[in-house]
């Protein structure tokens, strides 16, 4: 009998499950060793020697390099231990989260200002709300988008 | 013999900890959350408790992916605020009550429930931000908390976190654990985390007020009912992180009217969009 996910067709979430933390482990302990000052500066100093120090993934360390917060997410990567890489930049939480949906930091903040996003469109895949995978990426990176496809 | 006699209900949010320690709550931004807090502010030197015992999740600070406890109690005599990765709050150190939290954990195992003791625990903005919200700006040296707090950590950072029914039961459990310790001793008992919220993927930022608003009904109301909602529901609803709501069942589960008592009394209630990326919920509930 195989296990109930009944979370796998919410759009744009990632549920850190078992399964997702078994493949996350080194990703997201490496984060965690980010909580040491010392080991921040040594990061900072040299991110792919610090990287290759950690039994990760190559996907994965190409995915902290590049900062890809979704991509991380999707190899694994849970939030709150990706928020050191964010602490160690030196971002706040509403920078880290809003990098994910593709809006500049001022569209993403906007959003919350007005009341944040909406849930209508957002309960399950196929429907046609802002966080839905044919509306990537958000705001003003997205419309250009659009643009130059045309 | 200890009793509870009133339940708090709070956020937590890291940046409001941050607001408060820049000294940025007068700013138009903040000013509206903090508010929302100056009754409870009062309300707490008014009924000043013995001991709070404050339901929080960790958010892989104490807790790495080494071990992941459902349920953690905190029996030391002493917690230090953790640097989560810009460095330690500048609040206070959190003092136990290692008396009282290893008799609730004997008690609350003894009835079915796999506690893990914990001794030695740095504490992150899940504790620290509530006692700030309700306590005010404290010196990390010269100031302290108005008594003693015992952590009570619960995994809501990896699937599957405990149901909301189970939350609610341990909540019982926890009741009858302090009114059967000795020594007379009035203690509150604090839920925190949500209201919706999530910080992950294209869906981040996700607010649901007609869900929050309907949560904290039904927390009044009904909550045996609430109890009942499946995890999934929260997801979709209330965002991934939204899941945090149900360490509010806990302190609601301790209240006298689950047990038989009264309702109730709402001393306070108060909601709040956006604080970062979250919709701030509290309430204070007092036991008649």
């Amino acid at each position: 009998m195989s296990l109930v996910k009944p979370y796998l067709d919410v759009p744009g979430t990632t549920i850190f499950d078992a399964e997702q933390s078994r493949k996350g482990y080194h990703l997201n302990q490496f984060c965690m060793s980010l909580m040491q000052a010392a080991n921040r500066e040594r990061f900072k100093a040299n991110e792919r020697a610090y990287l290759d120090e950690w039994p990760m993934t190559e996907a994965q360390k190409q995915a902290v390099l590049a900062r890809d917060l979704n991509r991380c997410i999707s190899l694994g990567g849970n939030i709150y231990f990706l928020a050191k890489i964010g602490a160690t930049d030196g971002k706040s939480f509403q920078q880290m989260a809003g990098s994910m949906t593709g809006m500049t930091e001022e569209e993403y903040r906007d959003m919350m200002i007005h009341g944040g996003r909406s849930v209508e469109g957002n309960r399950r895949t196929g429907e046609d709300g802002d966080a839905q995978p044919q509306h990537q990426p958000q705001g003003k990176a997205g419309r250009s988008g659009q643009k130059a496809s045309i | 013999m200890a009793r509870i006699t009133a339940s708090v209900y709070t956020s937590h949010i890291p940046a409001i900890g941050a607001a408060l320690d820049l000294g940025k709550t007068h700013e138009p931004y903040w000013q509206p959350v903090f508010q929302g807090y100056e009754f409870s502010r009062q309300w707490l030197k008014d009924h000043r408790p013995d001991v709070i015992f404050l339901v929080f999740n960790d958010h892989a600070t104490a807790f790495s992916l080494d071990m992941i406890p459902t349920f953690a109690i905190g029996t030391a005599a002493e917690f230090k605020p953790a640097d989560e990765g810009w460095g330690a709050r500048p609040v206070p150190t959190v003092i136990g009550h290692p008396e009282l939290a290893s008799h609730i954990a004997q008690s609350v195992i003894q009835q079915d429930f796999d506690l893990t003791i914990v001794n030695k625990m740095d504490v992150d903005h899940g504790l620290t931000v509530p006692l700030s919200l309700l306590c005010g700006a404290q010196d990390p040296v010269k100031g302290a908390w108005p008594c003693p707090v015992i952590p009570f950590a619960v995994n809501v950072v990896q699937y599957p976190v405990p149901s909301g029914q189970r939350c609610f039961n341990l909540g019982q459990a926890i009741r009858r654990a302090v009114e059967s310790f000795d020594e007379d001793l009035n203690v509150q008992i604090w839920g925190t985390g949500g209201m919706s919220h999530q910080l992950q993927g294209p869906r981040a930022g996700l607010i649901n007020k007609a869900f929050d608003s309907a949560f904290l009904d039904q927390l009044i109301a009904d909550p045996a009912t609430l109890a009942k909602k499946p995890h999934i529901d929260y997801v979709r609803e209330a965002g991934s992180e939204g899941i945090e709501l149900v360490m509010w069942l806990i302190a609601r589960g301790a209240m006298a009217d689950v047990a038989g008592g009264k309702p109730p009394h709402v001393a306070h209630r108060f909601y709040h969009v956006p604080a970062s990326n979250t919709a701030v919920g509290h309430l204070i509930l007092e036991n008649s």
